[in-house]
């Protein structure tokens, strides 16, 4: 699985979903073309889905929020007869190396909980009316909808077969919303878990699995009944959409992306990439009515759309580039105006929808599985929300001083409103917050700098930078840190930092970025799973799994 | 251009590094002096830094005439940076970057190994100046107080070498390595030595002969692998390091040498024919054969422990990673990456000592110890040639390698030093034949009584056969400043 994998797509190229828009619902229709697969090998058979199939989906999620903002509900079901969906295709995770299954499995999960959390974030709520097999991922699906219809049709089921069938784990947040979201008592969860046709009918709504069951004949029509209560219920901020048009952006024979505000900069040979984000290009909107006017082109939705494109075609089409350095440059006066008049009109469809976006962007740079290093250069621009980009690094390096030849202005770090609520990191709490776990107090400290440009040695002092280094020592010790990381095994590192991160209470969304996913990264390495005897690899022979029974 | 050969005094330190344009480097060094200076003149007694010393100066790395010799005042002596001439096309001569262009800066990937060997290194240096601090008051001659001063000051001149390769390559965490170069202290209950063998007393004037001949030798090994070492600064400085260390190991062997000399012709002048008629040699004022031997043990056991583990990952990682070589590492004709060789190592089996084979790449320590011991050997024949001479039986010899040891495989057992192992009981019993005891040391010290007049020794030593830079026999090689 070589070839590059576009992330791009707009519903005239869409091969697997459907939406009908009806007034305040969005009929969401998953349709799964068989033969659209994203790599050859494998027929997309009972709604199954890859990663094309999950991207085209992404990409509804997206478009819901900022092209119809007057959708309060979206009812996702399936376009098939007898299936809802069959989860993820198994003869494409047999067939996939074992990075690309991580590597989907994270993208999916980050879809799943784009569209849950769009509810609480902006007032869409998600509902799944499931007719027919619903399995494994496509129950996965239906958990992340905030509102579950099974068919009481004494056949159509809602299920997790992976432990029985595969060998794997429901590792889409299966395993951790059967829990912690419907709350299913854990015994019965283990039942559950561990029946390959899984729980219809009534036993799944006293089980918590679903939230109601409907008589066949009364279903669509109670679905759309339902839709339309959800909807009269909502209080949503509306208005017209924009269109979000396709990115502008070239790619290098070495891989390097050029978009009209992010510079994606590959070194092949030192195994990183230079991602420099550059400050706003254009005045803050005068009004709200500017902002909707400005569509695609305002400069926070523009870098948040082209920064989230970049980070996800380093994930799943450079995996060798461990180190990921995030620059900026610009001017920090400017990012504040821009990131203030958001704050200020947070309550204004567009202008909410693009805090939230940029919330949802640096949580997948959180979850990202390479080095994550920032440099505040001189003339970089680390002010408010992209100052977060500084704790969501592993490390931060700061300029000290003045340096030769240099005449761009001195590296400063300013903290705004921004660094004080609006970004959570998946632990629901600030990236400040979770930095400063050990002393609390200093994050109310810092609220008293806000505005203030920090030069390195105030930055230091703060503890907001890992190091601040002057002319002297800037170019070797940023270099040899460099050399070191990449040296270091790419198993290990991920591992470090993903424990490191995200220190402080456990989340839903920890949990299925931490243990969840873990767990599944650690089956999909052992032969029960993925050895030629395999579960995977026997999957459809008849032949169960060769399992070796001693337990780890 | 940098002139190579010409230092260029132009700055404060003499340097062939072209350290006048490397203004960040000059700066951070410069800053480091004054640390330096304090900790020399609080270490050496004040009469002596106000003396004039005879002191060879590095001014060159051309081999042919690299040292100048004058009066300098030891606080003045210009301590300078010099790297031997950068080879073209130099490549990593080992380990699995061979043959790779050698580095010229550090690779990041090694950095904290290379700082670590660096640290070490340079803590060494130091070291030795303060074991010897006090030998100047009892040195038994002119000519010999001079060649302390000579080896203490370039001493100072490797920890110069060292804290340059740390400050120009490894930025902050490098300068503050270079600081604590000068807070750790030698016998420091706070903040010891790093290697044991630099927190012991240098006591008198065999030990600091014995010192210079067997642990400086171990330096010399040292540096002689860091001069096979892929990252050419190092090499470079190293190599140039060497020409220097060549004078110590000649102070400890002509120092045993005359030791040896002058209690051989005492005993013929007095015609005592026993060598361990110890009573009435040291009635005489000159020290024992045993005695020597004894302190041989001594000095040449705790210089084994300094090589560390005989099956060593950390050297073999050190190998691998190309940054530090074997001995004469160009002249061995073998892969140079140790991928199918192994090497015998000592073991201990059944209570009977083996040697084994391992994988040579984890056993490079055992390798620089035998090549050591073998070095070791070149003096101990011709310190045996004057005994012969003088026609006394006695031989001094090597202890077997097992004996005395608190490193390694032989380490918490008693051996003899033929290499039987003994029960404790009569290890117990034996060991004052073997190591010297208080009784010997207050022996030698009651000899150790300062000569400053020109061109006489102490009792217990000959003089040299020839002066420093051809001076005669009564130049005033120190010219003691006098309160």
């Amino acid at each position: 699985m070589t070839k590059r994998i576009d992330f791009q797509t707009n519903p005239s190229m869409y091969r697997h979903w459907r939406v009908d828009y009806d007034g305040d619902v969005a009929n969401l229709t998953m349709d799964v073309d068989e033969n659209g697969g994203l790599f050859d090998g494998y027929q997309l058979k009972l709604n199954s889905y890859d990663l094309g199939v999950d991207i085209e989906l992404a990409d509804v999620v997206q478009r819901m929020r900022f092209e119809h903002p007057e959708v309060k509900v979206v009812v996702m079901r399936s376009g098939k007869d007898k299936v809802f969906c069959a989860g993820a295709n198994i003869r494409m995770l047999g067939g996939a190396s074992h990075a690309h299954k991580v590597n989907f499995c994270k993208f999916t999960n980050e879809t799943r909980n784009t569209f849950e959390a769009a509810e609480a974030d902006s007032g869409q709520k998600y509902v799944a009316a499931v007719k027919g097999a619903c399995a494994g991922g496509g129950y996965e699906l239906a958990l992340a909808c905030n509102h579950i219809m099974l068919v009481d049709d004494s056949t159509s089921s809602v299920a997790l077969p992976e432990v029985p069938l595969l060998a794997v784990l429901p590792g889409t947040g299966g395993l951790t919303r059967v829990t912690d979201k419907r709350k299913v008592r854990r015994d019965l969860a283990d039942i559950f878990c561990s029946l390959e046709e899984g729980i219809k009918g009534k036993r799944a709504k006293q089980w918590r699995l679903v939230d109601e069951v409907v008589a066949t004949s009364k279903f669509d029509e109670t679905v759309a009944e339902r839709a339309k209560e959800f909807a009269a219920a909502s209080d949503k901020a509306t208005g017209t959409g924009i269109a979000l048009n396709p990115l502008k952006k070239t790619i290098d024979d070495n891989g390097s992306i050029h978009y009209s505000l992010v510079e994606v900069d590959v070194d092949r040979e030192g195994r990183k990439v230079t991602i420099t984000l550059n400050g706003p290009d254009r005045d803050v909107p005068a009004s709200t009515e500017a902002l909707e006017a400005e569509g695609d082109q305002s400069w926070m939705l523009r870098l948040a759309r082209e920064f989230d494109d970049a980070i996800l075609e380093l994930r799943l089409n450079e995996m060798e580039l461990g180190l990921v350095v995030f620059r900026t440059q610009g001017d920090p006066e400017a990012v504040l105006a821009h990131e203030a008049f958001m704050l200020a009109n947070k309550d204004h469809w567009l202008a909410g929808e693009i805090l939230q976006y940029w919330k949802r962007v640096l949580k997948r740079v959180d979850v990202t599985s390479r080095s994550l290093v920032a440099l505040v250069e001189n003339g970089s621009c680390y002010a408010g929300f992209l100052a977060e980009l500084l704790w969501a690094s592993d490390r931060s390096y700061m300029m000290d001083g003045e340096f030769d030849g240099d005449n761009r202005p001195v590296a400063t770090v300013t903290l705004s409103d921004g660094n004080f609520g609006p970004f959570p990191m998946g632990n629901d709490l600030t990236r400040l917050e979770t930095r400063f776990l050990g002393e609390p107090e200093a994050v109310g400290t810092l609220k008293g700098k806000l505005g203030e440009a920090m030069e390195a040695e105030d930055a230091m002092e703060a503890g907001l930078v890992t190091e601040a280094f002057d002319d002297i020592d800037w170019e070797d010790e940023i270099r040899i840190f460099m050399e070191e990381r990449a040296s270091f095994s790419p198993d290990a590192m991920t591992g470090m930092e993903a424990n490191l991160r995200f220190a402080g209470p456990e989340t839903m969304e920890t949990r299925i970025f931490g243990r969840l996913t873990a767990w599944q990264n650690w089956i999909f390495n052992r032969p029960n799973a993925t050895g030629t005897d395999g579960a995977l690899q026997r999957y459809g022979t008849g032949v169960r799994g060769d399992y070796n029974m001693q337990r780890v | 251009m940098i002139d190579l050969i010409n230092v260029s005094y132009d700055t404060q330190i003499p340097n062939n590094v072209g350290l006048s344009s490397d203004k960040r480097v000059l700066k951070a060094l410069e800053k480091w002096h004054p640390g330096y200076i304090n900790w020399w003149n609080d270490l050496i007694p004040q009469n002596f830094q106000k003396s004039m010393v005879y002191l060879r100066t590095a001014v060159s790395v051309d081999p042919k005439g690299w040292a100048k010799f004058d009066y300098v005042k030891m606080p003045e002596y210009r301590w300078g940076v010099l790297l031997a001439p950068e080879v073209e096309g130099r490549v990593i001569p080992c380990g699995e970057h061979m043959g790779q262009p050698a580095w010229q800066e550090v690779p990041g990937e090694y950095r904290n190994m290379l700082k670590r060997l660096i640290v070490i290194q340079g803590d060494t240096e130091p070291g030795s100046v303060e074991q010897q601090r006090f030998l100047g008051l009892t040195a038994p001659s002119l000519y010999d107080m001079r060649n302390l001063f000579q080896v203490n000051v370039e001493e100072g001149r490797h920890l110069w070498a060292m804290v340059y390769l740390l400050q120009k390559y490894f930025g902050k965490d490098g300068r503050e390595e270079a600081d604590d170069l000068l807070v750790r202290s030698s016998g420091s209950e706070e903040a010891p030595r790093m290697l044991g063998a630099f927190n012991e007393e240098t006591p008198d004037w065999l030990s600091f002969f014995m010192f210079t001949y067997f642990t400086d030798r171990d330096g010399k090994m040292q540096l002689e692998s860091l001069a096979q070492s892929g990252f050419d600064p190092l090499s470079r400085t190293c190599r140039f390091m060497l020409t220097e260390e060549a004078h110590h190991m000649f102070v400890g062997e002509t120092g045993v040498g005359r030791t040896i000399e002058k209690t051989c012709e005492v005993m013929n002048a007095n015609g005592i024919t026993d060598p361990y008629d110890i009573d009435k040699i040291r009635d005489l004022g000159v020290i024992d054969l045993p005695t020597i031997q004894k302190k041989l043990n001594l000095h040449y056991t705790l210089s084994l422990d300094l090589f560390g583990q005989e099956v060593s990952t950390n050297a073999a990682n050190a190998f691998n990673a190309g940054i530090k070589g074997r001995y004469m590492e160009h002249r061995l004709k073998d892969d140079h990456q140790l991928k199918n060789d192994t090497y015998p190592v000592w073991d201990f089996v059944d209570g009977k000592l083996v040697r084994h084979e391992v994988p040579a790449l984890t056993a490079i320590n055992m390798r620089l110890r035998d090549d050591y011991t073998r070095d070791a050997a070149g003096g101990v024949g011709r310190w045996n040639k004057i005994i012969e001479k003088a026609g006394i039986e006695f031989e001094l010899k090597l202890p077997h390698e097992s004996f005395h040891r608190q490193i390694g495989v032989f380490s918490g057992k008693t051996f003899d030093p033929d290499g039987n192992l003994l029960s404790g009981e009569e290890y117990d019993k034996r060991k004052n034949d073997w190591l010297p005891t208080h009784a010997d040391g207050d022996f030698i010290q009651s000899l150790m009584k300062p000569v400053t007049e020109p061109g006489q020794f102490a009792s217990w030593i000959a003089p040299p056969k020839v002066g420093i830079d051809n001076k005669p026999g009564d130049f005033e090689y120190v010219k003691l400043y006098m309160a």
